[in-house]
């Protein structure tokens, strides 16, 4: 059977995790909310922890591991947000890691004393489904009941808690109704816990088969309720299953009882299913008494008639795209200003201090504060983002997009739900990729990873700005240069369509889920969700991708610092002076004293070093130079093609037009031009296709929990970048360019 | 149960507003044994509510929620008509 294949080998692995797990730290209980995807599990936890909440990943996989504190009465419990789950049948690797909490499996986390599971007052008899299969772990259950004020029609409270057999508190959590009445329960079943009991009841002849086991089963001093042996038939678990290893006879009985059950019909893998959806179904029918009268159409379905509709559907959602992205650009630009402003001006009151020593003096304001600001540039832009993703979701429009987006997507392998991501990385990559959250499935969502850095980002920009201004547009005008911009935009987004197809056949191999979608009902944003939504990227990211962002622009820095001596700086200064018979303290002999000396440092030598690798794409050691320079953060090319090319930083005024002029007047040494349109469009390609940003990388290895694909990522769009740059090149020489 | 008014209909032909129930669902394939833990067992009716603009996915209505579904997905399904 499929899950018993499944479960052999996450036992094995669970039994090893288990004797290595360190004994718990804490002595606070740890409870557990579990429940349905959309059934309000987030907004419940976040009202009942608010901000005291730490957001980490299960070790070995990439499933975030939310976990929080909840004040009681009588102490503190631990509390973890387990991801959604429909069914404890797992096929993800986010309902593993669920089901594997759930059970007292994961490493490093306790079994759950209590599970709080939640359930969509709206959506019963699914949400009761699920609860038929929680009830059978035998860990006690408080259920907390959620949306009732969507319930249209009488809710028998009372009876439903009889047929859970368990306390059911009716909650609505963005009001926080019902918390504190549900922290009590949670206390009081902590005291005094209540084992579910759930009579699935009916199916005659498994139930005669489960007696007859279970009595059995007690004869030989086992203890198990006749709905528990009934489950162990229809789904053997493989706690069970390692139970039977020391009673051999007992599992010859039970293969012998699914044999006979096996002929009866085809039930054996289904009955379970049909079983407690009929069992929901009846409980819905008992305790809900509908309002009279015909249900006059919802909300939620009229504005689904505009909001998915042909034609005003599509409308809205290019409106929103655009809505949204342009107010990230519009309201992260004077943010990320500020922030470089205050990083720059950090740097002016930090430099005289530390005149006495300027090795350190460079460290701390190149390598130090330059990477800090550097990094926290990103935030602006990641918070923004994910200000709209959690109003989208919360509203359940993104479900809508996603609905929309599907058929585009579909067809070269990912789904619906990948539109958010790409479309983000147009931005940035980094809040792109860390929205990949939003997709259920692994493989999509890794396959979206992957290429998310191919979209050309706005850090792009600067460098073709650059080059279509000095080499496009002069000599073939403005409109060819604006299609260059656009050409430029749309490479990566071509490129990336081949890259998922090959991912998708030849790379991540093995099953992928069928894309299902919920859409849920359209509701106000809960504007605490949001900003704990907001709050805790931005945490994130800053922790973990802007730890290796800081170290990384250090080393960068000494690599470009070292070796350096007052001597030989002196040297290069009264060279330039002779030849020039320019003033020893003037900024050009300043400027060539560090074009000097980056030539000399390692990363010159290297550049010289690796320059034969690039003369088939047409670039020199300068360029190769600014490209190596350039491969923490895109946006260093800028400033280091300003200082190979002797020229400084710059302009105030944000314009290249020196730069430009001095890249145009560039030679080989025998004395050919540096750049040509051909060279320029080669190194453009080589920009927009090269994965030159340490932060996504760190993103991405954050984000899928390995080391091998972020490397996957640079290696791929290094070559394909390299590859690009010397093709064009070589075009360019055979037209006789 | 014989109903005179149903006929069988393949999941890639449904049409907006259709009233459909499952026959049979497979066992074999893995993806059904999730399409049935969301609801979608033998004997359940559901409404379809909207097919998707560009042909894919499909929406339906079943036990008070909303699900969309690839046409491509739900092969293996066997259903019909409810009148």
């Amino acid at each position: 059977m499929r899950r018993s294949a499944l479960s052999s080998k996450r036992s094995s692995k669970a039994a090893v995790a288990q004797d290595r797990s360190p004994a718990p730290r804490s002595q606070e209980r740890l409870i557990a909310i579990v429940g349905n995807p959309n059934a309000g599990k987030t907004t419940l936890f976040n009202a009942l922890t608010g901000s005291h909440q730490k957001v980490g990943n299960y070790p070995g996989v990439t499933v975030e591991k939310v976990s929080g504190k909840i004040k009681l009465a009588s102490g503190n419990v631990e509390c973890i947000d387990v991801p959604g789950l429909y069914s404890l049948n797992a096929v993800s690797e986010d309902e593993n890691v669920a089901v594997d909490v759930i059970e007292g499996r994961s490493q490093g986390v306790r079994k759950p004393e209590l599970l709080v599971c939640v359930v969509d007052a709206g959506n019963l008899e699914r949400n009761l489904f699920f609860y038929t299969q929680i009830a059978e772990t035998g860990i006690p259950i408080v259920v907390a009941l959620t949306m009732v004020d969507r319930v249209k029609g009488e809710l028998d409270l009372a009876k439903l808690s009889k047929f859970l057999g368990v306390d059911v508190v009716p909650i609505v959590g963005h009001k926080d109704k019902g918390i504190k009445e549900l922290k009590d329960q949670i206390e009081r079943n902590l005291q005094d816990p209540r084992k579910p009991q759930v009579d699935l009841g009916s199916i005659d002849s498994l139930d005669a088969h489960a007696h007859q086991l279970g009595e059995r089963l007690a004869r030989i001093g086992a203890d198990y309720t006749v709905a528990e042996v009934r489950r162990e038939l229809i789904e053997p678990s493989e706690g069970f299953d390692r139970y039977l290893n020391q009673a051999p006879e007992m599992r010859e009985a039970f293969s012998q009882a699914r044999e006979e059950l096996a002929k009866e019909s085809t039930w054996v893998v289904n009955a379970g299913t049909t079983g407690r959806y009929e069992w929901a179904g009846m409980v819905q029918r008992t305790v809900l008494k509908a309002a009279k009268g015909t249900p006059k159409r919802s909300l939620t379905d009229r504005l689904d008639l505009i909001l998915t509709h042909r034609v005003f559907g599509l409308g809205i959602f290019i409106g929103t795209m655009y809505l949204v992205f342009q107010s990230i650009y519009t309201f992260a630009q004077p943010m990320m200003d500020a922030i470089q402003w205050v990083f720059n001006s950090l740097g002016d009151l930090v430099r005289p201090g530390l005149a006495f020593s300027p090795i350190l003096q460079s460290l701390v304001v190149d390598g130090v504060i330059g990477g800090v600001g550097a990094m926290l540039v990103f935030l602006p832009q990641i918070l923004i983002l994910f200000f709209f993703i959690a109003v989208l979701e919360g509203t359940g429009y993104l479900a809508r997009a996603a609905f929309l987006m599907d058929r585009l997507l579909g067809w070269c392998g990912l789904n619906g739900r990948a539109f958010i991501p790409l479309l983000s990385s147009f931005a940035c990559a980094i809040p792109g990729i860390m929205s990949a959250r939003v997709m259920p499935d692994p493989k999509s969502r890794l396959a979206t990873i992957l290429v998310a850095p191919l979209m050309s980002c706005s850090a792009r920009l600067p460098v073709y700005i650059l080059l279509i201004g000095a080499f496009i547009e002069p000599r073939f005008g403005k409109g060819w240069a604006g299609f260059s911009l656009f050409a430029m935009h749309l490479l990566g987004l071509v490129v990336a369509i081949p890259i998922v197809w090959f991912l998708n056949r030849k790379v991540l191999k093995g099953k992928r889920l069928p894309f299902f979608l919920e859409l849920p009902p359209y509701q106000w944003p809960k504007w605490r969700d949001v900003w704990l939504a907001m709050y805790f990227r931005g945490k994130v990211f800053v922790n973990t991708a802007g730890t290796i962002i800081v170290v990384t622009s250090i080393a960068v820095w000494a690599l470009s610092y070292f070796p350096r001596s007052t001597e030989a700086a002196q040297s290069y200064r009264t060279e330039y002076v002779r030849l020039k018979g320019v003033a020893p303290n003037s900024p050009e002999a300043q400027h060539h004293v560090d074009e000097e000396q980056l030539a000399h440092s390692f990363l010159g030598r290297f550049g010289k070093t690796v320059e034969p690798v690039f003369v088939p794409a047409g670039f020199d050691w300068r360029i190769t130079t600014a490209i190596l320079s350039a491969f923490p953060a895109r946006e260093n090319v800028i400033p280091a093609l300003g200082i190979i090319f002797n020229l400084g930083e710059q302009k105030a005024d944000g314009s290249h037009a020196d730069l430009e002029k001095s890249l145009k007047d560039s030679t080989w040494p025998d004395g050919r031009p540096l750049m040509t349109p051909w060279t320029s469009i080669g190194l453009m390609v080589f920009f927009a296709l090269c994965c030159q940003c340490m932060s996504t990388l760190a993103t991405i290895k954050r984000e899928t929990n390995s080391v091998k694909w972020p490397i996957f990522v640079f290696t791929y769009m290094t070559v394909l970048a390299y590859i690009g740059a010397v093709v064009i090149n070589q075009v360019g020489l055979a037209l006789g360019h | 149960m014989v109903v005179a008014n149903s006929h069988p209909i393949q999941f890639g032909k449904l049409k907006k507003g259709m009233r459909i129930r499952i026959v049979r669902t497979c066992d074999d394939c893995g993806d059904s044994v999730r399409l049935q833990e969301m609801g979608l067992v033998e004997g359940t009716e559901f409404t379809v509510v909207k097919v998707a603009p560009l042909g894919d996915p499909v929406e339906i209505s079943l036990r008070g929620y909303r699900l969309c579904l690839r046409k491509s997905e739900t092969k293996c399904f066997e259903l019909e008509t409810v009148e």
